[in-house]
């Protein structure tokens, strides 16, 4: 039986918002007993899902943001989707330096720190529809397991 | 947006966090004090930072091609390594200079 563990949440897509999203995500991931890196890699994934799901997906509307997160043992799935606009062109958008938005002085590296950040990035978009963005990531890879000794 | 205008050097003291939801007023207010002030040299200030997102890395570039037209430049300093990671990984570091603090 796999360990596992899941939460939801839903949030009004405001601005505001992104920094309960990620300090929520964080503290979920609390529990795989991840290294101060790891944590900030996936803060830094869920602000930049999440910002992308309040200016792009929905504009200046204010909707909601869903955040879904599942734990499987060492492994942390984390789901952010919108009902907003959608994308268009999913991999032009994951392009670097690419931004629907010039004017703004976005970077255009939104998708591009989620891919540095995290294991795995996979967008489902659907225009008018849409988009979910599930991110994958492993937590302490590598690490060796430590047991306390009786004594 | 904390600053401090020297000459035509301008300073940024940048929040614990900056993400979408500060930068946008950060990259307003540093605008109008750029204009008003003939700024030369753009500062950001990382001490009190510990998160930044890519809407940081917009504050930067957007700056950045401000005064570029002028010869300026942009320096980041205090920068943890969290920080560099963020400006390295996006490029925002080779348009930058990271002030290397001398380690005691």
């Amino acid at each position: 039986m796999k360990n596992t563990n899941e939460m939801e949440i839903r949030f009004d897509s405001r601005s505001a918002n992104e920094g309960f999203a990620r300090v929520a995500v964080a503290s979920f991931m609390t529990q795989l007993n991840p290294t101060v890196e790891e944590v900030a890699d996936v803060k830094t994934a869920v602000s930049e899902a999440v910002t992308n799901a309040i200016i792009h997906g929905y504009d200046s509307e204010t909707e909601k943001v869903c955040i879904r997160c599942r734990i499987e043992d060492n492994v942390l799935y984390v789901e952010v989707s919108d009902r907003g606009c959608g994308i268009r062109d999913v991999e032009e958008a994951m392009r670097p330096m690419y931004t629907s938005k010039p004017e703004q002085d976005r970077s255009g590296m939104g998708f591009a720190f989620m891919e540095a950040f995290m294991d795995s990035v996979e967008v489902e978009s659907e225009q008018g529809k849409g988009t979910r963005v599930k991110m994958k990531k492993t937590v302490g890879k590598g690490r060796e397991l430590w047991t306390t000794q009786s004594l | 947006m904390k600053y401090q205008v020297q000459e035509n050097c301008l300073t940024i003291y940048l929040p614990k966090e900056v993400d979408h939801h500060n930068a946008e007023e950060m990259k307003k207010e540093a605008d109008a004090v750029i204009d008003r002030n003939h700024i030369k040299y753009v500062i950001f200030d990382f001490e009190k930072t510990d998160f930044m997102d890519s809407s940081g890395i917009g504050v930067i570039m957007g700056r950045y091609k401000t005064i570029c037209l002028i010869g300026g430049e942009v320096w980041a300093v205090h920068a943890n390594e969290r920080i560099r990671k963020i400006l390295t990984l996006s490029g925002a570091a080779k348009i930058m200079q990271i002030y290397e603090e001398e380690k005691p």
